[in-house]
């Protein structure tokens, strides 16, 4: 073997592996905003849903549809719910979708249903209550974005 | 199972890097023939695909049982997991050649059985993510898991040193030529185990009493388990001889409780209970010997290892000076794989296999292997905060650190950062138990991190229904409350 081909191999392996990390931090980059925002680079304009998501209803009057819900605090602040077309249930009882172990939080607590791209968030019969904002919800309540909605010391939010 | 439209599985750019790291793999196993033999000889590639088909057999695994899984778990521990059986198969090379024998075949010799010991992690890896389809379903086995896990730890204890006792440390079950180290998979247990206790303690572990420093610090009473699991560790670290081992389990739990109740007060408090233990094992050491000599010898070591004295002595610094004079001669950029001489550090193999490779790839090259692990260990994290219960949110957390620490007790023995001990390099070191264990470890890290991925949904059958659905009915499938 002529020194030249064992000196580009040796270096170039190592050029490889650097490679490797790199390409590595770009997958777990895109992963890191995909979900965040629409596959266009470029928001849809207000009250232009249908341009994001063809073949739905476009009868969301608020704006952007939500995406994700994410929760703010409380013990799962962090946790980010992708949202898809089931509804959403929030309590204690491990079947839910979003399983809060609080004191202040009922077994099945709360629901959160789309209804033509709009979220309502629903009560079910909880102990202490759900808040959306300040107010206490005692029916099927619109949930804007970025609005919180508290369930004991847990808060979430939606969020394009 | 079935998909929803719109959200990506990313599981072709997971096939794309596995490919590309068994590349990889392929040019590491080329240069090494090309700088050992002088020549590449045709069947090179061989290690490469073997390892490509099993990687990928595991990969349709995760497609079809866990299709939202993170995408850079298996590439990156395919990466370690490769360059791992081609750097044995290097030292195998070097062995014959040393002897003037003829080189060894593919499936002989370390390298051909740690192709076999990939074989059969991945199929238990593959066997955890087909039956466990719901990390929670754990947390019912957790007291069990607690007792196997507890009872792994203490069987090398109990046995005669002759059976369980390699180079000083009592970690093994030897039969024969056959032997497997049983606390590698107690960790994932104990795991298990901590995590569903700490979901269930946490509101009372998190009370505070009075304010020092700063800090909230707990109540007196509630210091119990940390004490106890403190303990525990320390009784590993006299019987079984082995500092890494007993900061592993103690780690382990201390961070597992400061996740759980977001107190750092319980991390000052673990690093002063581990550090005041391991100085109080130093001065025993020294002055009553018995079991903590071990413990004392390394630490002597540690201190100074180019004493002389040190150096001559058996079981003295001589293995860590070669380490450390073999990732010297490295330097930056390395001799270039199969150019070193990693046979001159003892136990190469397993122990010293990050300085073998160290002196061959160079600082250059293993900042990326450590870079790789930090990435594998930063998924895991991810998964964790990701997760959306409290149980899978403690196994993913403690499973990712459990791998970051088991990483630097042995990167930091060799490099003389920390008193030497003898923990396997995860996926690269020479070991079935090892490997076997780690592999599950990614597992239940691929399982928790689908279910932090996967859209909300209640079901199968509820995706389908649309959106149209009436919200007015429950979740319908599933009514059973698990509450042990």
């Amino acid at each position: 073997m002529p020194e030249f081909v064992l000196t580009v191999a040796r270096f170039g392996f190592l050029v490889l592996l650097w490679i490797f990390v790199f390409t590595v931090v770009g997958v777990i980059r895109r992963d890191l905003f995909a979900g965040t925002r629409s596959k266009s680079l470029v928001a849809a304009p207000r009250g232009v849903g249908g341009a994001v998501m063809p073949g739905r209803p476009a009868k969301a009057k608020r704006g952007k549809a939500a995406r994700q819900l994410v929760v703010t605090a409380g013990q799962l602040a962090g946790t980010r719910i992708t949202l898809g077309e089931a509804h959403i249930t929030i309590g204690r009882a491990e079947d839910s979708t979003l399983v809060i172990t609080d004191d202040y939080a009922s077994a099945r607590h709360a629901r959160l249903v789309p209804r033509d791209g709009q979220w309502f968030v629903e009560d079910l019969g909880s102990t202490n209550g759900t808040y959306l904002d300040r107010g206490k919800v005692s029916g099927p309540t619109p949930v804007p974005l970025g609005v919180p909605i508290r369930i004991g010391r847990t808060s979430l939010e939606l969020r394009p | 199972m079935s998909r929803i439209p719109g959200v990506k599985t990313r599981r072709n750019a997971e096939l794309g890097l596995l490919g590309f790291a068994m590349v990889l793999v392929a040019i590491y196993g080329a240069t090494v023939e090309a700088n050992q033999l002088d020549s590449i000889s045709p069947s090179f590639w061989v290690p490469a695909a073997l390892l490509s088909v099993l990687f990928f057999c595991l990969h349709l695994v995760v497609r079809f049982t866990a299709p939202y899984a993170d995408p850079v778990l298996i590439p990156a521990v395919a990466l370690i997991n490769g360059l791992g059986v081609g750097f044995l198969r290097r030292l195998d090379i070097a062995r014959a050649l040393a002897r003037d024998e003829p080189v060894p075949g593919i499936f002989a010799g370390t390298g051909g059985r740690q192709l076999a010991w990939t074989l059969a992690s991945l199929i238990l890896a593959a066997v955890l993510l087909v039956v466990v389809r719901d990390h929670k379903s754990v947390s019912r086995y957790a007291y069990t898991l607690g007792l196997i896990g507890i009872v792994l730890v203490m069987i090398p204890a109990v046995l005669p040193s002759s059976i369980s006792e390699v180079n000083g440390a009592k970690l093994w079950i030897r039969i024969g030529s056959f032997s497997i180290q049983p606390g590698e998979f107690a960790k994932l247990a104990l795991v298990s185990f901590f995590a569903y206790y700490l979901v269930r303690k946490r509101e009372v572990l998190s009370l505070a009493s009075r304010r020092f420093l700063g800090v909230d610090f707990p109540r007196g009473r509630d210091l119990g388990p940390v004490v106890t699991v403190w303990l525990l560790s320390l009784l590993v670290l006299v019987f079984e001889k082995d500092l890494g081992t007993a900061l592993l389990y103690f780690g382990l739990f201390v961070v597992t409780l400061y996740v759980a109740t977001e107190r750092a007060s319980w991390l000052i408090i673990g690093l002063l209970l581990f550090f005041g233990g391991v100085y109080l094992a130093y001065v025993l050491g020294a002055s009553v010997g018995g079991p903590f000599a071990n413990f004392y010898d390394r630490a002597e070591v540690w201190l100074d290892p180019f004493d002389s004295d040190q150096y001559e002595r058996i079981g003295g610094s001589y293995q860590l000076v070669q380490s450390l004079l073999g990732l010297g001669t490295g330097g930056l950029f390395g001799t270039g794989p199969g150019a070193g001489s990693p046979l001159l550090v003892p136990e190469v193999r397993t122990d010293f296999i990050f300085a073998g490779m160290g002196e061959e790839i160079g600082l250059f090259g293993l900042t990326t292997l450590l870079v790789v692990y930090l990435l594998i260990v930063e998924r895991g994290l991810r998964a964790a905060i990701g997760v959306r219960d409290s149980f899978g949110k403690l196994v993913a957390g403690g499973l990712a650190f459990t791998l970051g620490l088991q990483v630097f007790v042995i990167v930091g023995g060799i490099s003389g950062l920390i008193p030497l001990t003898g923990q396997t390099t995860p996926f690269l070191s020479a070991g079935g138990s090892s490997l076997m264990a780690n592999w599950l470890l990614i597992a239940m890290l691929l399982r928790i991190s689908d279910a932090a991925r996967r859209p909300a949904s209640g079901g199968p059958a509820e995706r389908s229904a649309g959106p149209k659905q009436p919200p007015a009915q429950l979740h319908g499938a599933m009514t059973e409350v698990i509450k042990p």
